[in-house]
């Protein structure tokens, strides 16, 4: 019969709109306020509407997820913060777009290559996420940001990041990426632990 | 169904040196392959190799600048669509006086890629039809992929760029450039000399004269410039459409709009730092570009991925194939009208994808996840609140058949799709051999050409899937031939779940950021899901590739874009053009 | 009432605190322009797709009255330019943008947009919109994912907020100016500098930093 297949199309419709209203009525008001909830909504499992009501709640974002990079400090106990940053350069090198400027510091003295960052930018107007940098930082000195909310209205000042703007703790990664900061304090302990052994024997 | 007619004893290609003798020379150079061709004698060899060895399916044209030979070099990648490896073919010319004869006349679909190599290296092919830029625009001074041209921000021949460390003095690169933009100009240009190329010397079709007489009454033909800026185009792409009354009698397509250098910026790069480039040739399935890069230069490499990374990477490339067909689906519908409903539903499920891209990536889009030798990274433990494995199995097994029976019932019978899509844009078999077309748009009109299957590579020929086709090539069956390989790709993920090793290396070797790649040319190919995706690449056994070419399956398809539209009415140009299904960062790079 | 009104419940950034004067006529006006802004149907590359995302069912841009994207500039208020911008393309863009009506507005989403992005280096690409036309807010990331966008649009709209209807200059005396279309020769051709160009072809000693 002509005109089936349109009703058979609106059938669909017909179904989708129906599912948004028996979600609701199966999760009453919380549906939108409660997280948990909107996890379940989110994924493969949830039916219904599937709309995030940005900024009210916001989707999470996976551990892995990369936005800009960060350069991360150790908070010492007496208050001082030290760069895990050596300015090896790995990291301007294995960027692909090179967007990342990268000065040594300098013994005043002997004039020799002193393991700190004098300076370090990086242009976010350049930068593509890829995640190189941290991939591939011998020292887990750069790492990426989960932080996407980041609009300003100006860019000349705004997009080119200093070191000041780069650095973040440790612990704030440690916050944002449990999985991987575990592994790696494992893996630092595992190598002390071997490098001690070997001194001891 | 048609069958390509194939000849039905075929000769080897290497009966090609004792048929042109003197004409046809082997590549000596190590690490090479192929064959050198006399360029008097180059359309005699081509049309012996499509009628005497079936190899009738020409799959790339680019050029190479052997500069320190002073030689341009046009390279030629033929296939038989029977199956089997790639033929390279060379020919070369001096780099002062580059003329090469064009294969038009033999293999149609060299066409665009021609006029591409003219573009990037000032190859003249002698014969071809139009030979105009393609990529940059009439007048643009010198020919970029040139190994002697620099751009206005050149700062070194090859990456890392000395200025990034350790000295790290930031600039900007428009603060270095005297007009602070990224332009450089023959010295002593102005403005004020400078005579303009008129849109109607660089588009003929715009010439009133050039129009012909109508027959019978006399009528004018009217010349529609439709885009680059129009929501039908898929992206900023131009068609210069020419009607009489409303019928399409010739339509030129027109596009480097989002042409950003891809190739000249990849031969900067060294080989690890194109693979994020690559995400962004096909935006919409990179997985499958990182793959195509990946398995070329592991090609030149020689490494052995192992078996965990294998399937990982198959079953990120087939979802990828999903989400590019929903994709494809949903907005193939939006151009014929019916706006935005079918493409929500399929961007639905393309999100619970991305979430797992991302989840394992890093990122939605810009996935940047497989490496020379395996991938970035094992899958995560938990997406969102499920863990991995339940996730993908509910979504492989469950909810995508579901969604794609969904998408079926909803579209598939619909009168209105039928009449708008049956019997629209048909494109016979013979004619899509001719022109290269690949992937969906080839099998949609009963070829049967799937590499996969063609030339496999990965683990492909573990799994049990079939190759599918449709018998009549018209919009209708490009659309259902993607209902078909949704399905197939999802049997192929059923499969990766069910065989996939627990545990096991992910990537063969430590990870290194320099790699050397040893000297020679290479060319993988993978059946990206708009169809045959090359990566040609040449190696001197440094650090960065010498030569970065991109076998880019949309921009190859839009060749037959107006042998397609020819006859129909404007309207339908818009669902051609949608069923063809292109992506513009591929097409332009 | 002077103070909820002097201290609006949403932060305005540093550089529009000096010309806020926010009255009654003001909120009503700026109510109805940040609730229905409407961008125009422009997609230039991958930014164009998580735009599209965010426009489609996760993200759904009609919950800002933002959902009528309109494919032409006579019926737009925003502009997002949603990708690398090539010297080819940018012709294109500065006429769609002088045919805008005002008020309109521009977003740079992504790194491209903003300042040329991992392309930057290309011979095809421009250094940013903003080099031809200005921006209003610019949105980083490559692509920026479509929480990004929306939080990008709301600072737009935040924007929209600090504007008064009595300094705004599409109330004040004439049309703007356009935007000169720059050409398209043997390489970009930005008309705004033709005093440059024919002060370097009288100088040729200046001439070092072409090829």
């Amino acid at each position: 019969m002509y005109g089936l297949g349109i009703v058979k199309g609106l059938w669909v419709t017909v179904q989708h709109f129906v599912d948004t209203y028996t979600d609701d009525i199966r999760w009453l008001s919380k549906r939108y306020i409660d997280p948990d909830k909107l996890s379940y909504r989110q994924s493969s499992k949830g039916k219904g509407l599937f709309t995030v009501q940005y900024p009210e709640e916001k989707l999470e974002v996976p551990e892995r997820f990369r936005y800009l990079p960060f350069l991360l400090y150790e908070e010492k106990p007496d208050g001082t913060k030290e760069d895990r940053c050596t300015s090896c350069g790995i990291c301007a090198k294995v960027c692909p777009p090179q967007c990342i400027w990268i000065e040594r510091t300098e013994d005043p003295v002997t004039k020799r290559p002193v393991p700190a960052p004098k300076a370090f930018f990086i242009d976010t107007d350049i930068c593509m996420n890829c995640g190189y940098c941290a991939e591939y930082c011998p020292f887990d000195a750069i790492k990426m940001d989960h932080d996407y909310e980041i609009a300003s209205y100006d860019r000349t000042g705004a997009h080119v990041y200093d070191k000041e703007k780069l650095s973040k703790p440790v612990s704030y990664y440690a916050g944002i990426r449990p999985t991987d900061y575990a592994a790696e304090e494992q893996a630092r302990a595992e190598a002390e632990a071997k490098k001690a052994a070997r001194k001891a024997r | 169904m048609t069958e390509v007619v194939a000849p039905t004893v075929e000769a080897p290609a290497a009966a090609l040196e004792s048929r042109f003798p003197g004409a046809v020379t082997p590549d000596a150079r190590a690490g090479y392959s192929g064959y050198v061709v006399a360029a008097d004698q180059l359309i005699e060899v081509a049309t012996a190799l499509r009628d005497e060895m079936g190899y009738d399916y020409l799959s790339s044209v680019t050029g190479v600048d052997y500069i320190a030979d002073g030689k341009l070099e046009a390279v030629y990648h033929a296939c038989k669509t029977t199956g089997g490896p790639a033929l390279v073919l060379k020919v070369q010319a001096p780099r002062e006086a580059p003329v090469v004869p064009s294969l038009v006349n033999v293999y149609p679909g060299a066409d665009f890629q021609e006029r591409e190599a003219y573009d990037m290296y000032g190859i003249r092919f002698a014969g071809h039809p139009n030979l105009k830029r393609i990529l940059m625009w009439e007048g643009f001074a010198g020919y970029p992929l040139r190994k002697d041209w620099k751009e206005a921000y050149y700062e070194g021949e090859t990456k890392p760029f000395e200025s990034r460390w350790p000295g790290g003095d930031f600039v900007r690169a428009e603060e270095k450039n005297i007009f602070s933009h990224n332009v450089a100009y023959p010295a002593g240009f102005t403005p004020d000399d400078w005579v303009p190329e008129s849109e109607v010397s660089q588009y003929p079709v715009f010439d009133p004269s050039t129009q012909g007489e109508g027959h019978g009454l006399k009528t004018d033909k009217l010349v529609v410039n439709i885009g680059p800026q129009h929501p039908s185009t898929h992206g900023v792409f131009r068609m210069l459409v020419t009607l009489d009354g409303e019928t399409i009698v010739n339509l030129q397509p027109v596009m480097g709009y989002l042409h950003r250098n891809h190739e000249k910026i990849g031969e900067r790069n060294t080989f690890l730092h194109n693979m994020p480039f690559t995400d962004r040739l096909d935006y919409i399935s990179s997985m499958s570009n990182n793959l195509g890069y990946a398995l070329a230069v592991e090609k030149l490499m020689k490494v052995k991925v192992p078996e965990r990374a294998e399937y990982i990477r198959v079953l990120m490339v087939e979802l990828t194939r999903i989400c590019n067909h929903l994709w494809a689906v949903g907005f193939l519908l939006n151009d014929l009208g019916a706006f935005f409903t079918p493409a929500l539903y399929a961007i639905r499920e393309r999100e619970l994808i991305l979430d797992f891209f991302e989840a394992t990536a890093g990122s939605r889009m810009m996935c940047n996840y497989m490496r020379f030798g395996g991938v970035a990274r094992d899958l995560p433990e938990r997406i969102r609140d499920d863990n991995t494995l339940d996730f993908l199995n509910d979504m492989v097994f469950n909810r995508l058949p579901r969604a794609i029976d969904d998408l079926e019932t909803y579209l598939t019978d619909n009168e209105i799709i039928r009449s708008r899509c049956i019997g629209v844009g048909v494109l016979p078999p013979q004619q899509a051999v001719a022109f290269s077309a690949a992937g969906p748009l080839l099998r949609a009109s009963g070829v049967a050409y799937d590499l996969r299957r063609a030339d496999p590579y990965s683990i492909y020929d573990r799994f049990d899937f079939k190759v599918c086709t449709r018998p009549n090539g018209d919009i209708y069956d490009r659309y259902l031939i993607r209902m078909d390989e949704m399905r197939e790709s999802a049997k192929i993920c059923q499969q990766v779940l069910r065989d996939m090793p627990t545990g096991g290396d992910i990537l063969a070797g430590k990870p290194a950021y320099n790699v050397r790649v040893p000297a020679g040319e290479s060319y993988g190919r993978v059946e990206g899901p708009k169809g045959e995706l090359g990566f040609y690449i040449v190696s001197t056994g440094k650090t960065n590739p010498y030569r970065y070419h991109v076998r880019a399956p949309s921009f190859i398809n839009i060749t037959l874009l107006g042998e397609l539209c020819k006859g129909h009415k404007v309207a339908d140009v818009v669902a051609i053009l949608g069923s063809i299904d292109i992506v513009l960062g591929e097409t332009d790079r | 009432m002077t103070d909820a009104l002097e201290n609006p419940n949403y932060p305005v950034p540093d550089e529009l605190k000096s010309n806020v004067i926010v009255t009654t006529i003001d909120r009503l006006y700026n109510w109805g322009r940040r609730s229905s802004v409407w961008p125009m149907m422009f997609g230039l590359a991958c930014c164009a797709i998580e735009m599209i995302c965010t426009a489609a069912s996760r993200y759904d841009l009609s919950r800002f009255g933002m959902e009528v994207m309109r494919p032409s500039p006579r019926q737009s208020d925003l502009m997002i330019v949603s990708g690398t911008v090539t010297k080819k393309m940018i012709p294109v863009i500065v006429r769609l943008y002088n045919q805008m009506p005002e008020p309109k507005y521009v977003m740079a989403m992504g790194a491209c947009a903003s300042g040329g992005g991992p392309f930057k280096e290309g011979y095809n690409v421009v250094s940013g919109v903003d080099k031809f036309i200005p921006v209003d807010v610019y949105v980083p990331g490559c692509p920026p994912t479509p929480q990004a966008l929306l939080n990008g649009l709301i600072k737009l709209q935040e924007k929209i907020d600090s504007q008064s209807i009595a300094s705004v200059p599409w109330y004040q005396s004439g049309n703007s100016e356009p935007v000169p279309v720059p050409l398209l020769g043997p390489d970009l051709i930005d008309l705004r500098q033709r005093p440059l160009f024919n002060q370097l072809a009288k100088q040729p000693a200046a001439q070092a930093v072409t090829e």
